[in-house]
């Protein structure tokens, strides 16, 4: 079943209605006819041109999207001999992060990403990906396995943040973003990120301190959500789209502010549309980043990270 | 003595008036109740002598009471925040923001740094100022905390940072929170030059700076009853739809969880930084490089006549 969003509804429109006449038409044993052509090319330049001027908030809407693909639907189709590895070795295995395992070609990387749920009860085991401490430090362990073999680690993200919960906060969830931002930056071995979703604050920069990050290009990534942000300064949640507005949350705003690295493009209408051609590019993207990165000494490697975060941050300086 | 005088005594603000800022000479503690005299407060550091809550206090103040008299010189204090998203929430534009907080405040942001020594020990310090947008850190606070650990690194000081703070600047959106990699990064390069760091948390001690460099303290103390916690109370509420314990994220919920050291009451926290940092200094012989020379006048050590804090029933 399709999800449409509000701002598509002049397309789901045409779409239903050429549908109707293409249901009719086999009905008939009729050839699609002018009219179907004219309406298909109508729905096509229709979408296009919604597609060309999303708003801040559409692209939220999209990043968001019940269809869209998630981590695993990328790392199904984007490796092999995908082995997940479970656990924290303290506390849980948490199912809102994913980790393992993984050919990229004949190349072994560790794969580690955020994971919603696709249906409720999915969510609720998954807590729309929203991670737990034992999620953080369960990457934390795939990354410093990784790091001992020089193994490329790739993550992939798509949180609406960390899950705020007492039983997160009485085992550290501060604690196990702030260790992995530390632990992630000296890792001597290639770090890519991509955002394919929701990137949701220190839940997602706790997985995504990389040499390089990507986003895809109606995903999103933020210090606060536009709803939380909206609440606290326009004291009014439903005024998330104005709030989308001023964050520059979107991938192309965080291009110009030097935060990532490159935008992948999504099909048109939204990597839902089509699943398949996402993941290629988001696999393209990676080989060429870690082809990249593949001659790098782990020492440079982390140094190279180290100063690109550091360079982080937009400030005037008068002499005191 | 003059570093104990409190340097401004009115916050302005429109609505309420908060109770943690006199008014006239009288305050009313926030724990007991009970109406303190102004004067009383300075002299117990902004500490109930009844009740022994913590009032917050601005960073210049702060620092008073942490580092040895007359030693702080402030750096970096030429920074100051631009506005690169051109940031307007409801009502103001950043930028106008900024310039209600700076005159509010009397600080270009919501951080101080520079050098001080603490019982004698050459320390980099970082004081945030809760007074200013909550403590928020953004590019600027970022960049304080960064040159603080760098310099530390370079001139072989010890780091030691106070937490007062919200969380990250929303009005520098991705910005703010790229300082909680930038900072928690380099850290990596202290702990590589065998450098000390004390964090200190004072209330509020919250969200984005608690998920970065004030988590990662080689030791990490806290004033009584601060409020330490990643997330906010109402957002945990709502979220799991149950009412939660007494004392969450306090600092003494915290203590318990195994995520702070030590709780110490503000009278007794430089000589407890003072211990903390001299068992470092002889470990480091005067915080020494590997294999070098220490650029401070370390003498060897001589045994401590007190034997340092620890057996305070209020320290714990």
């Amino acid at each position: 079943m399709s999800v449409w969003l509000d701002f598509e509804k002049p397309v789901m429109e045409l779409e239903l209605k050429i549908q109707e006449l293409r249901a009719h038409a086999a009905e008939q044993g009729l050839e699609a006819d002018d009219q179907l052509v004219e309406l298909e090319r109508r729905a096509d330049a229709l979408r296009r041109d919604i597609y060309a001027r999303l708003t801040p908030y559409q692209r939220v809407q999209l990043a968001r999207h019940p269809r869209r693909p998630y981590a695993l639907d990328y790392i199904e189709r984007c490796f092999t001999g995908w082995t997940e590895l479970h656990g924290d070795r303290h506390f849980a295995d948490d199912p809102a992060i994913v980790g393992g395992l993984a050919l990229l070609e004949a190349r072994p990387v560790m794969v580690i990403g955020q994971q919603k749920g696709r249906d409720t009860k999915e969510n609720l085991m998954r807590r729309f990906g929203m991670p737990n401490p034992e999620g953080y430090r369960k990457a934390l362990r795939l990354m410093q396995l990784a790091g001992r073999f020089h193994v490329p680690v790739v993550t992939l993200v798509d949180t609406p943040g960390a899950y705020p919960g007492l039983g997160a906060e009485e085992r550290g969830q501060a604690e196990a973003i702030a260790v992995n931002l530390r632990e992630m930056a000296r890792l001597e071995t290639p770090i890519v990120t991509v955002v394919i979703g929701e990137g949701g604050s220190g839940g997602a920069l706790a997985i995504a301190v990389a040499n390089v990050v990507l986003m895809f290009e109606n995903s999103i990534y933020s210090v606060i959500s536009p709803e939380g942000c909206a609440s606290i300064l326009w004291r009014d949640g439903k005024k998330g789209p104005l709030a989308a507005e001023a964050l520059k949350l979107t991938a192309q705003d965080l291009l110009g502010l030097g935060i990532v690295d490159g935008i992948l493009p999504e099909p048109l209408g939204g990597a839902h549309r089509d699943a398949a051609a996402a993941a290629a590019t988001v696999r393209a993207a990676i080989v060429r980043q870690l082809d990249d990165l593949s001659g790098v000494s782990g020492p440079e490697l982390v140094e190279r990270r180290l100063g690109k975060f550091r360079g982080m941050g937009v400030f005037k300086e008068s002499p005191a | 003595m003059t570093w104990l005088k409190r340097e401004r005594t009115g916050i302005k603000k429109k609505k309420e008036p908060r109770s943690d800022v006199p008014e006239g000479l009288w305050t009313k503690c926030e724990g007991c109740g009970e109406a303190l005299f102004q004067t009383v407060l300075e002299e117990n550091l902004w500490t109930c002598p009844h009740c022994d809550h913590h009032f917050r206090v601005p960073a210049r103040t702060a620092i008073g009471y942490l580092a040895d008299p007359d030693t702080f010189t402030e750096r970096f204090a030429g920074l100051e925040a631009l506005d690169p998203l051109e940031f307007r929430d409801a009502k103001l534009p950043y930028p106008e923001r900024l310039k209600a907080a700076q005159q509010e405040t009397g600080q270009k942001d919501a951080a101080l740094a520079g050098v001080a020594t603490i019982g004698g020990k050459p320390v980099n310090l970082v004081v945030m100022d809760f007074f200013f947008m909550g403590g928020s850190m953004g590019s600027v606070v970022g960049e304080k905390v960064a040159r603080a650990i760098e310099t530390a690194v370079a001139e072989r000081r010890a780091l030691v940072i106070v937490s007062a703070t919200g969380g990250a600047r929303m009005q520098e959106g991705i910005l703010s929170l790229m300082q909680l990699a930038k900072t928690s990064a380099l850290l990596v390069r202290l702990q590589e030059a065998r450098l000390p760091f004390v964090s200190i948390l004072s209330d509020p001690s919250t969200a984005g700076v608690l998920a970065s460099f004030a988590s990662l303290g080689d030791v990490v103390l806290a004033e009584p009853k601060a409020l330490v916690g990643f997330a906010g109370a109402r957002v945990i509420r709502q979220t799991i739809g149950e009412e939660l314990p007494p004392g969450f994220q306090r600092a003494e919920f915290v203590l318990e969880k195994g995520f702070i050291d030590r709780i110490v009451h503000r009278k007794r926290m430089r000589d407890e930084v003072s211990h903390i940092l001299e068992f470092f200094w002889r470990s480091t012989r005067g915080f020494a490089p590997d294999g070098g020379e220490s650029p401070h006048a370390f003498r060897p050590a001589l045994p401590s006549a007190d034997g340092g804090p620890g057996t305070s029933a209020r320290s714990r």
